[in-house]
């Protein structure tokens, strides 16, 4: 017997951060698909303790936005009980794991994103939003450091993990546009100094992905042609199976605890 | 007023005595994760920060907290997390840092700035001392450990990551 979805009130600042929360859980979730069959033990670790970063953060994004939204929601209701069009994440991060070299490619222009994103959030006048961020942008530092030096390794490495680095950036570099699209909830957030304005990061994104990029003696597309729709949950058939797995005890027995 | 500034102080006492359950010879007050104890209308409340967002100790912390005061005969404590100011390895006491060497795992560089971890670091061997080490991995058995190499001694070690 199926639990039924919940119903959420999405304000402008709810959306916001159910956005944010949303991207961290998903990217969690796929870095956790690797546990146990990581391509060696070190990264078996690292790609397991970057998961648990990114779900310590959507935690406490979920937590805030039940509290912003002041309804029954909690954060196992938000992770566990949102169906598929409610799930606000970017589509780039619930793009399947592929092979290492995908799944570093994934996190290297999410992390590049994410360390300038949490650094700006520092700033904003929410003060709950700004202490997250003081948290997650020493943890994305690390994030992208490891993910940098990976990029390089398979980049500059063999002919095989080259042409695979080079076929990931490829295939998901169209999916790197949505991190800097806004709609007109997130504007006003904007002018009032709680959200980031990711345009404004745009700049510096380009040049740490490029350099990179460069160093790894790979190359960036030459397309600006940009997907669209995680943010206003038309996703890619990846998250449906995702969710189908990161939700089915809670499905499956509703409100089950152990 | 005496009689509260006593009891908050022995509170206080108790709480700090909570050891990490993953290094378990810090306590929480060595690692810098106890941030504060206050008395509310008769009942202790307890603040502590969580060192990485992702901490799975903090659940255990919390619990062996409320446990040890309600031992001591405190009745009702309430333990909260709070995010700001986040943690910092600089809030790690000296203690703290000769008891992780004397463990085993090397300490954390003092005042270490955010962006100091994109320079070289250098880490001193617990075990012979040598600063001929080298990184193996930047993410060890726990999210606030490294796992380092010597090269003089070849041992590995843990290394207590800068944050």
């Amino acid at each position: 017997m199926a639990t039924a979805s919940i119903q959420v009130s999405e304000t402008p600042l709810v959306l916001y951060v159910l956005r944010r929360a949303d991207d961290a859980l998903i990217l969690g979730h796929r870095l956790s698909e690797w546990c146990g069959h990581a391509p060696m033990l070190e990264e078996d670790m690292a790609l397991a303790n970057m998961a648990l970063d990114l779900l310590g953060q959507a935690r406490e994004l979920y937590s805030y936005a039940a509290n912003v939204e002041g309804k029954a929601n909690d954060e196992d209701k938000f992770a566990y009980l949102r169906d598929v069009r409610q799930y606000r994440n970017l589509l780039l991060l619930e793009q399947p794991n592929g092979d290492f070299a995908r799944t570093i490619v994934r996190q290297f222009l999410y992390s590049a994103f994410a360390d300038l994103y949490w650094r700006a959030m520092m700033n904003s006048a929410d003060a709950m939003l700004a202490a997250i961020a003081a948290k997650s942008e020493k943890e994305s530092a690390y994030h992208l450091r490891h993910s940098s030096e990976w990029m390089v390794r398979l980049g500059d490495g063999t002919e095989e993990s080259h042409g695979r680095a080079q076929g990931a950036i490829d295939d998901l570099w169209s999916f790197t546009g949505e991190m800097f699209g806004i709609d007109a909830s997130e504007r006003a957030l904007i002018d009032a100094g709680i959200a980031v304005d990711p345009a404004s990061l745009r700049p510096q994104w380009i040049k740490t992905v490029s350099g990179i990029v460069s160093e790894a003696t790979l190359a960036l597309p030459k397309s600006d042609w940009m997907q669209q729709g995680g943010r206003s949950g038309r996703h890619s058939e990846h998250l449906g199976h995702l969710l189908s797995e990161l939700q089915s005890m809670q499905r499956t027995f509703p409100g089950v605890t152990w | 007023m005496f009689k509260e500034d006593q009891l908050r102080q022995r509170a206080w006492d108790i709480a700090a005595g909570v050891v990490d359950p993953e290094i378990p010879v810090l306590t929480i007050a060595d690692l810098g994760v106890l941030r504060d104890v206050a008395l509310n209308e008769g009942c202790i409340e307890v603040a502590i920060t969580p060192t990485y967002s992702g901490c799975p100790a903090m659940n255990m912390i919390t619990l062996e907290i409320e446990l040890a005061l309600e031992r001591a005969g405190f009745r009702g404590s309430k333990v909260r997390t709070v995010l700001s100011p986040a943690w910092t390895t600089d809030w790690m006491s000296e203690e703290g840092r000769r008891k992780l060497r004397e463990y085993g795992i090397a300490p954390p560089r003092a005042a270490s700035s955010r962006r100091a971890l994109f320079g070289i670091e250098r880490v001193a061997c617990p075990q012979c001392g040598s600063e001929d080490t080298e990184v193996l991995s930047e993410f060890g058995s726990t999210a606030c450990k490294a796992l380092w190499r010597c090269k003089s001694c070849r041992e590995p070690f843990d290394y207590f990551k800068c944050h």
